[in-house]
């Protein structure tokens, strides 16, 4: 404390230009280097039109990150994403039918059918310690098992429009970006709420607990309840993600699959660490916007289809190499000479 | 109070692989009634032949999962693996049954391969298991979709043989499987490396203290698993008769074989489990299978029973687990007592322990 406010003052800028290359920050310097490639190969995509356009696609992927952000950051796994957001899917398509009037009753059941398969989720991995990785894999086993058998495994109609109009609406006749998508909206929302909550106390306990459990605890956290409002939070981004995806993709027993593993990749890709303790939900959110342009790279790229699995996980595989390499050279020369106050701040001062 | 931790302690002197075969039996005495109820035998050959066949693929996959589980990574990567040996393998064979040893040998070599390159990612590059093998598997998934349409190559007859011949009721498939188990038992319990894998999932900064080389086990390891995964789709190919790029990730192998090794319980974090442990998991998938067709279980609700009996399984096991380890503090347990939350031993597979230490 008693450094001059000069000196702090150029420290400050220093760790700025650092941060774009620390794990958190590389996540925005790659996903500035892949929009411009995308603009450079199809020069439309930079259309204000175009764009808003874009980031209403991702908003699903997004939003499901932002909840498997909260989980990954306390140290557990959520598999059961991908199950959840297609049995929300097909829960709106089967309850609201062509009924617009039930809209707002479905959508209430379906908060509070979310949020129950996070308490469960979040209660059997805290109260019965079975490992978290385990139980949302049972989850996702039996959600899927579930609405498959509800609906005999076939594709049922979509809801009505006033519904999907969450997904696929917005605010018309905007100026510039002619329309402004509900979707983007509510990720906006999303992620402003996230980040109010992770600089929160609460947000911070979830933080020390992902980081050591025993500290954590011992300092007064009360481990079972973060953990299980973590499992929360995660199942209702879900759900959310669930009735955008309703409007954009419609109601099929295939929407939603593999969501768990992009959200766990797009997470990961944002620098925040599997098990727990270390990440920024704004780096999570800005993996899943860096996933998704990369897949509009290599549309536009015309690289055949078949590759891009191939290309994502050589990708994957670099970035968490890169971090991994960077968290270690940053340790070594913090443990040199920084002094202990100066050690890691948990969440949001990667902005500098 | 006093009495029943005594009690518990008691009980759990059984060991965790000795749990794991209670549990089989309990579900064997609850299919057999189940089964018996509609009219039909269990315990016919032809219903034995089922469950011990049900067991041999997820068995040579979960066989090398344990290993890899055991050092604190995972393996995601083992249906890719699975569908391209069952490839390579009819591929090189084209029918003829000269080619039999070169297409296992390829296969197999390819498998070891990947294996080598998933533990040098993990070890060397840092990169957390859970994620290089995701990626690895990513990877040889897009080499599949681009190179394969479809089905292709096959397998002669007498390669055929080896999935659809049995000794009695027993399968040969089941019999090499159980015979590849006993080997790895061997490999762990008598070898250098075998000890270090426990080792090293145990905690990797004591591993290092104590001199060891931390990445060795591990990257051995990750090697056979791949091999015993080639080894799954060398079989499934045997049976299918052609290779196929999608019976790997059809089976869901990667997430069955991970649930199948903790429901034999091994401690997902790595250091503690056995491969027999293992094996009866598989057998608990198998027979659970078995009751559910025989009773004509829709197929979609097969998949909510599954699930329920994973997480119902760990979650009697694990309660126990966690007893075992309270005589370590002294001759009455240390009082931690249960009534504290939070999963301190089952944080996140793949916990890099480094990390984690800070």
């Amino acid at each position: 404390m008693s450094t001059p406010a000069a000196t702090r003052q150029t420290s400050r800028l220093a760790s700025a230009a650092l941060a774009l290359l620390s794990p958190r920050g590389a996540v925005f310097l790659l996903l500035a280097i892949l929009l411009v490639a995308v603009t450079l190969l199809n020069p439309n995509f930079a259309e204000p039109g175009q764009f808003i356009r874009f980031v209403q696609r991702v908003a699903p992927v997004a939003i499901v990150a932002t909840g498997q952000y909260f989980v990954i950051v306390c140290g557990e796994f959520d598999l059961s994403m991908g199950s959840l957001i297609t049995a929300q899917v097909v829960i709106a398509g089967n309850l609201v039918g062509q009924d617009e009037s039930r809209s707002v009753p479905v959508l209430a059941l379906m908060v509070v059918f979310g949020a129950a398969v996070g308490l469960v989720n979040g209660l059997i991995t805290t109260m019965l310690r079975v490992p978290s990785f385990i139980v949302t894999l049972g989850m996702m086993l039996a959600l899927l098992g579930g609405v498959l058998f509800w609906t005999g495994g076939a594709a049922t109609g979509n809801p009505a429009d006033g519904f999907r109009q969450i997904g696929r609406g917005g605010i018309r006749d905007v100026p510039v970006v002619d329309i402004i998508p509900w979707s983007v909206i509510i990720l906006a929302a999303v992620l402003a709420f996230a980040i109010w909550f992770s600089r929160r106390p609460f947000g911070r306990t979830l933080v020390a607990v992902g980081d050591n459990v025993t500290t954590a605890r011992f300092a007064g956290a009360r481990v079972w309840w973060v953990k299980t409002a973590a499992f929360v939070i995660s199942s209702l981004s879900a759900t959310v993600a669930g009735v955008l995806l309703v409007g954009y993709a419609g109601v099929h027993p295939s929407v939603g699959r593999g969501y768990e593993f992009i959200a766990i990749t797009a997470v990961v890709l944002g620098g925040v660490v599997l098990g727990g303790g270390r990440g920024w939900v704004v780096s999570a959110v800005a993996g899943a916007f860096a996933l998704e342009t990369l897949f509009t790279l290599l549309n536009v790229a015309g690289v055949p289809s078949t590759l891009r699995d191939a290309i994502q996980g050589a990708i994957i595989i670099l970035a968490v190499a890169y971090s991994a390499a960077a968290f270690r050279s940053r340790r070594r020369v913090r443990t040199a000479h920084a002094s202990p106050a100066e050690e890691k701040v948990p969440a949001g001062d990667a902005s500098g | 109070m006093s009495a029943t931790a005594t009690r518990a302690r008691r009980r759990v002197r059984l060991g965790s692989t000795a749990i794991v075969y209670l549990a089989l039996l309990g579900v064997i005495v609850v299919g057999a009634v189940l089964v018996g109820s509609v009219g039909r035998n269990f315990f016919s050959d032809g219903n034995i032949r089922d469950i011990l066949t049900g067991m041999s693929v997820l068995g040579f996959v979960a066989v090398g999962q344990t290993l890899v589980i055991l050092t604190g990574s995972l393996d995601l990567s083992v249906p890719y693996v699975v569908s391209l040996s069952s490839l390579l393998a009819a591929e090189t064979m084209r029918g003829n049954p000269a080619n039999i040893a070169q297409g296992v040998l390829l296969a197999l070599g390819v498998a070891a391969l990947i294996g080598l390159g998933n533990g040098l990612i993990v070890t060397k590059l840092r990169v957390n298991g859970f994620i290089a093998t995701l990626g690895v598997g990513l990877i040889v998934k897009g080499y599949l979709d681009t190179v394969y349409k479809g089905s292709a190559g096959s397998v002669p007859r007498e390669f055929q043989l080896i999935g659809a011949t049995g000794l009695g009721p027993v399968p040969v498939s089941t019999i090499i499987m159980l015979a590849v188990a006993a080997l790895v038992f061997l490999f762990l319990r008598r070898t250098r490396t075998g000890h270090h894998i426990y080792a090293v999932g145990g905690s990797v900064d004591v591993a290092r203290l104590s001199g060891l080389h931390t990445a060795r086990p591990v990257i051995v390891a990750h090697v056979l698993c791949s091999v015993t995964a080639a080894l799954a789709g060398l079989l499934l190919a045997s049976r299918l008769g052609v290779g196929s790029p999608t019976v790997g990730s059809q089976g869901g192998y990667d997430l069955l074989s991970i649930a199948a090794v903790v429901l034999g319980g091994t401690v997902l974090a790595g250091g503690r489990g056995t491969i027999w442990g293992t094996i009866g998991g598989v057998a608990i998938f198998a027979v659970l299978d078995s009751v559910m067709s025989v009773m004509q279980v829709n197929p979609f609700l097969k998949d909510v029973v599954r699930g329920v009996v994973i997480v119902a399984a760990v979650a009697v096991y694990t309660g126990r687990a966690l007893e075992r380890r309270r005589p370590r503090f002294g001759a009455k347990g240390f009082h931690t007592t249960r009534s504290d939350s939070g999963p301190g031993p089952s944080a996140g597979p793949g916990l890099d322990p480094a990390e984690a230490a800070r």
